[in-house]
């Protein structure tokens, strides 16, 4: 079946600077693809893409099957797009917002009063229908936001960083919003810095430096080689200091790699020195309970991007 | 209702009457601030010269001088203030700006005159206003010579020659006339500029932009659709202007409103285009601004709206024939002051049909290519 969300190599310039660079991915129907990557990494750029705004340098791309060079005037009436900023109108109430929104899109009256009512409903607006914008909350705001995106029912749904600084309850929210319109069918492609979100997502992707360095669903990228080199393996330490200790543990030279959470680090630990890692520390005072850890998300991209930044620096210098 | 060219302008033009009902402080700031400089404007700036204060050391008190001292004050220009009793009086009052102009008239005046010989009245002038002084000093070399005349002639004979000047279209020289319709121009730009670019720059700010351009909203929609509600308060503005032109300072219009309105039309499509390249430049208001600002100086001061073009030294005058509000300039006070019909203004209407034309044209390529 054709995926709703197609990447086939995508290459996108800036003049000099390439801001994706070789991309591909697929997204099939009712999925909820998590699109992660720190900032100016190229995210936003490949959605834009990937909706025909932003000129695509090589490579091809396609929404529900329609060619994104071709097509933009078809697909941008066919997908939901909520910006990194809402794109609301703040002087605007609620309801007018949704209007502006509706018309658009070209909704008949009929038709947007009956998909207003629903959306009311799926987002709990009811109440805030006449109050302006701007006097909305974050997380008020982002249910409006989205409530607009969704306002032509379209098939395809992109949320760039839907989540940035609004509250966990709000965000857990909005995540069962994207759970409950996903079983109905709708395909969500967001972007995302939060690691916990990631894992919420059926399948994601990783760019670094405008290149998709991972791809996959979670268990897939949590079992990635690259991310669990052969002959190592991953310990959580739950300490009573655990920054002090820290300093400790980093100088260790069997340990690969070291995240601190709260009163526990997280090590990538060479399997044979296990045994030495517990005399080490006892050596050094520090009191630790050692239990073998899953590997997170964020483990696996820490590692990849190390693994990048240690293969970038002696070509950079050789330059 | 989606797709074509001009997709979304409905919404959007919708949208935008909101967002002027809504932000009444700025909508009422943009009408008002013009109407305060119109009365401003036409009620302190009068260029013509008159009851110019003048200081007075009347030395020869005598019938002959006050028989020249009443003839300064008939004239209108001079206003006989105050009266010094030495020479320092005199500069002592032009130097603190009570007094404009001194005249002296010397202790042997009137019997110089007796004895046929050169009489001299001394006229000093503060140059720091020369337009006054230029037109005091003039004033006062016709006032003399006009006495000489008499002197010579015998005081009831009639001087041959007369200059009897009829000023056609602006009688009695009022300077509301002139100015106003000048005023229009530059308001209208003023406010059209600020206006158009500011909320499109606005959008550009708030993101709601990058929002629009992954919607079926169209380029073209979306500049008609700010352009609408715009255009139309700028002939809303152009009509309280007129209102109070007629109401305030009496000034009629002469010739056709409709041939104002039609060619009113083409300016604000000028300035309408100019707001929108803006818009596609600047990222933020403040930015905005005084881009509007940049446009707003040459067309004070190149239109014709305060220094006359044929007086501007050649490459000034090339730079006038670009501004849009030059030709608007004289549309207006050709059809308000002269009552000119197309027949006449044709040619200024075709530079300024041209001119709006070109101005959408480039605005809307260029709102094409930023889109991304
Ligand atoms: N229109 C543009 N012109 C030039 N550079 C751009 C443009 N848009 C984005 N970029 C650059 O491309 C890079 C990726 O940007 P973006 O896609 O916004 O990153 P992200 O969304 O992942 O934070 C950044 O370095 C940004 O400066
Ligand atoms: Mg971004």
């Amino acid at each position: 079946m054709e995926p709703v969300i197609r990447a086939d190599h995508i290459t996108i310039r800036f003049g000099d600077f390439t801001a994706v660079r070789d991309v591909s991915l697929s997204v099939g129907r009712g999925e909820i693809f998590g699109f992660l990557g720190p900032n100016g990494s190229g995210k936003t750029t490949l959605i834009k893409a990937l909706c025909g705004l932003t000129p695509i340098a090589s490579g091809t791309g396609s929404i529900l099957g329609l060619d994104v060079r071709r097509n933009a005037a078809a697909i941008k009436r066919r997908i939901g797009y909520m910006s990194q900023k809402f794109g609301l109108y703040e002087d605007l109430t609620v309801a007018e917002n949704m209007d502006f929104y509706g018309g658009v899109y070209g909704l008949t009256n009929a038709a947007l009063s009956s998909r207003k009512d629903e959306l009311i409903a799926l987002t709990s607006l009811g109440p805030y229908l006449d109050r302006r914008a701007h006097r909305l909350s974050g997380g008020w705001k982002q249910r409006l936001a989205l409530a607009c995106a969704l306002i032509h029912s379209p098939q395809v749904v992109f949320l760039d960083e839907p989540t940035a600084g609004i509250d966990p309850v709000a965000r857990r929210s909005l995540w069962d919003l994207l759970f409950t319109l996903s079983g109905q069918g709708v395909t969500f492609f967001v972007t995302t810095h939060y690691m916990d979100e990631a894992e919420r997502c059926s399948r994601a992707g990783y760019i670094y430096l405008s290149r998709l360095i991972a791809i996959g669903s979670i268990e897939e990228l949590q079992r990635m080689p690259e991310a669990n080199p052969p002959g190592t393996t991953r310990l959580a330490l739950h300490l009573e200091n655990s920054s002090e200790a820290l300093a400790l543990i980093r100088r260790l030279p069997y340990i690969l790699e070291s995240t601190i959470f709260g009163r526990s680090v997280h090590v990538l630990i060479d399997q044979a020195a296990t045994t030495r890692l517990h005399a080490d520390l006892t050596a050094s005072g520090v009191h630790a309970t050692v239990e073998p850890a899953e590997v997170s998300l964020e483990d696996v991209f820490v590692t990849l991007t190390n693994r990048i930044a240690r293969e970038d620096t002696p070509t950079k210098e050789a330059k | 209702m989606t797709g074509g060219p001009f997709s979304g302008l409905l919404p959007v033009c919708r949208k935008e009457f909101v967002h002027l009902s809504r932000d009444r402080t700025t909508v009422f700031f943009a009408l008002a601030i013009p109407v305060l400089q119109l009365v401003m404007f036409g009620f302190a700036i009068d260029t013509n010269v008159r009851q110019v204060p003048t200081i007075v050391l009347d030395s020869s008190r005598t019938q002959e001088s006050r028989r020249l001292l009443e003839a300064f004050a008939n004239s209108d220009v001079f206003q006989l203030r105050y009266f010094g009793a030495s020479e320092s009086d005199l500069y002592e009052a032009i130097r603190a700006g009570q007094a404009k102009v001194a005249i002296r008239i010397p202790p042997d005046y009137a019997s110089l005159l007796q004895q046929g010989r050169l009489a001299t009245v001394q006229v000093l002038a503060d140059g720091s206003d020369s337009t006054i002084t230029s037109h005091a000093v003039s004033t006062a070399n016709g006032v003399v010579l006009q006495e000489a005349m008499h002197r010579l002639l015998g005081l009831n004979a009639r001087p041959p020659i007369e200059v009897r000047p009829a000023v056609l279209y602006n009688p009695g020289l009022r300077s509301p006339n002139f100015f106003v319709p000048g005023l229009i121009a530059i308001m209208l730009q003023m406010m059209v500029i600020m206006l158009v670019s500011f909320s499109v720059v606005r959008e550009r700010e708030r993101g709601t932009l990058d929002q629009l351009w992954l919607t079926p909203v169209s380029p073209l929609g979306l500049m008609v659709g700010k352009i609408i509600p715009y255009g139309l308060l700028a002939f809303f503005e152009l009509t309280i202007v007129l209102v109070l032109m007629r109401v305030l300072f009496q000034v009629p219009v002469h010739g056709s409103v409709p041939l104002l309105y039609l060619l009113a039309f083409a300016f604000i499509l000028t300035v309408l285009g100019m707001g929108l390249l803006i818009s596609t430049r600047a990222e933020t208001q403040a930015e905005a601004f005084q881009m509007a600002v940049g446009t707003l100086l040459p067309s004070v001061f190149l239109s014709g709206y305060i220094f006359l073009i044929e007086n501007m030294p050649i490459p000034f005058q090339g730079i006038s024939r670009l501004i849009p509000a030059t030709y608007f300039i004289a549309i207006v006070r050709g059809i308000v002051l002269r009552g000119a019909t197309l027949a006449e203004l044709w040619p200024q209407a075709a530079v300024l049909t041209a001119m709006g034309l070109l101005s959408i044209f480039l605005a809307s390529r260029a709102f094409v290519r930023t889109r991304g």
